[in-house]
């Protein structure tokens, strides 16, 4: 009982700072916002069981990833979002979808009766059983994604470099040379 | 155990640690001004009380009775918001430190640790990684270029440390087994050879310790790796436009800081409250918090002495030293470690 009162707050202030990063002019508060639901997201999944997932959730997405974010934002100084008129689309079409596509989901989700739900504490998500999946059963899908991992890593240092730091040779090399020909006994300016 | 007993002992350990904690950060201050001073030929404090020990709390009514400025061109709710997410978090990741072993309070026994969770190497790693937003949003929102740059180069730096701090610990997780902070320590009870004491730090792990220890200076942004507060270059760095409590919020998560970091080295290389035990029941009792207490004590003293003796890095040879030097050494120790613990198994 106590565990689904904290997992519907968690869920509504997950909800809160949603819709807050939509609602927000300035970009640091979106992302903001963006932390808050990253990190009451990881509190769902610990009251559901999943404790690894949690804590890997506020180190990787809600610690290191929206740092990144934010040191963009603040090197950037990005300033107040400009806001248009509202436009008359957006409101005659888009609302009514968006109500639509919620109720469709909740229809299916209530209506299909093989549904899988999972119940509060349900999960078996303690590091053992996360690491028995990883490294044994999933071992080859695991280790196929960190390759592609390591690609990625590897292209995005290469479209980093300029290339004319990589042809050139080490540049204090000239400077160096001249300053000992400068220095050389005989020779004068 | 009834709910309603196990709030209550929650509660008065909560509010034990929180208050020692809060204790050991004043008295770091003051250990701090004292052993510079003797670094120095001075004597630092010596005014209030005996040996100037009354100088934390001179100095705490002196941060509540400061002229609280705030700016006119800050962003306000971001500005006062910064120290408080900073002191929090760093208060928070207190609450898995187990600073003993079982002990017996009339009918109740209990375990000197406000919670042990199967996953508590990574909730301190996950709170201390929230608490770099408090140092980078006080540099934002100081709308100042020193507090700006400071806050982009805590930022920098403690992402990129974080990563050699983590995977230093890995080695020992390999050991352990575990995520529990309570599970590695026990993983580390006994001697070889009857006189060396089982830690870690004597047991394979001597390169990660030190791996440990350097990103952890990185991590609370002590000398030599004080570059977001840099005094020559930066003013006062991200808390530029800070004064009073709010400034001594900072401080006060900087010193909480460093005593989580040290309670960690202990708890995960130096073998938590393990050592001799003896005598009546009593000091039994008490001798495991005695050691562990020393041990933190220890690392606290380092880090002032490291202070007052090392110059600061240079900004580029921080990232290149995190980058090229501990990051490839720490996962050579986990490659290390896995082999060895994979040919005895």
């Amino acid at each position: 009982m106590f565990h689904l009162i904290l997992f519907l707050f968690f869920g509504a202030i997950c909800v809160a700072g949603a819709i807050n990063l939509l609602v927000q002019s300035h970009p640091i508060n979106s992302a903001l916002s963006l932390i808050v639901v990253m990190a009451s997201l990881a509190a769902e999944y610990l009251l559901l069981g999943a404790e690894f997932l949690a804590a890997v959730q506020v180190i990787v997405y809600a610690g290191a990833i929206m740092v990144l974010f934010v040191i963009t934002i603040m090197l950037l100084n990005a300033g107040k979002e400009e806001r248009t008129k509202d436009s008359r689309i957006a409101i005659l079409v888009g609302v009514p979808g968006v109500a639509i596509g919620g109720v469709l989901v909740a229809w299916t989700i209530l209506h299909r009766a093989n549904a899988e739900t999972v119940a509060i504490g349900a999960l078996q998500g303690d590091p053992k059983a996360i690491a028995r999946l990883l490294f044994h059963d999933f071992l080859l899908p695991f280790e196929v994604t960190s390759v592609l991992i390591l690609i990625a890593i590897l292209g995005a240092v290469v479209l980093a470099s300029r290339p004319e730091a990589i042809a050139r040779p080490h540049p204090s090399t000239p400077a160096v040379a001249e300053t000992r020909e400068l220095a050389a006994p005989g020779k004068e300016r | 155990m009834s709910i309603t007993t196990f709030l209550i002992i929650s509660f008065i350990k909560s509010a034990i640690v929180v208050g020692v904690l809060l204790t050991v950060v004043a008295y770091s201050v003051w250990l701090e001004r004292k052993v510079s001073a003797r670094i120095q030929n001075r004597w630092g404090p010596t005014r209030v009380g005996p040996f100037g020990l009354l100088q934390p709390l001179a100095d705490g009514a002196k941060f509540i009775f400061k002229e609280d400025l705030t700016q006119p061109h800050v962003y306000k709710p971001l500005y006062i918001a910064a120290p408080i997410i900073a002191l929090v978090f760093a208060i928070t990741s207190v609450s898995v430190i187990p600073f003993g072993n079982w002990v017996n309070l009339g009918p109740y026994s209990t375990f000197l640790q406000i919670t042990d969770l199967n996953i508590g190497v990574l909730v301190v790693l996950g709170i201390t990684s929230m608490g770099v937003y408090g140092i980078a949003l006080a540099g934002w929102s100081s709308n100042n270029k020193y507090s700006l740059l400071g806050g982009l180069r805590a930022s920098a730096q403690m992402v990129s440390y974080e990563v050699s701090l983590g995977l230093s610990l890995v080695g020992v997780l390999i050991m352990a087994g575990s995520l529990s902070l309570r599970d590695i320590v026990d993983a580390q009870h006994g001697v070889f050879w009857g006189f060396i004491p089982r830690w870690n730090i004597f047991h394979g792990q001597t390169l990660a310790f030190f791996i440990y220890l350097i990103s952890a200076y990185a991590e609370t942004n002590r000398t030599p790796f004080d570059l977001p507060e840099a005094e020559s270059e930066l003013v006062a760095g991200y808390h530029t436009e800070y004064s009073s409590m709010k400034f001594a919020m900072f401080f006060m998560a900087e010193y909480a800081n460093m005593t989580t970091a040290a309670c960690l080295a202990t708890l995960m290389f130096l073998g938590g409250w393990n050592g001799p035990i003896f005598g009546p029941v009593f000091l039994q009792d008490l001798l495991p918090v005695f050691w562990f207490s020393l041990k933190v004590f220890f690392f606290i003293f380092l880090y002032v002495w490291v202070r007052w003796t090392l110059p600061r890095f240079r900004y580029d040879q921080l990232m290149a030293f995190g980058w090229r030097v501990l990051l490839p050494l720490s996962v050579a120790n986990i490659v290390y470690t896995a082999l060895v613990v994979a040919w005895r198994a």
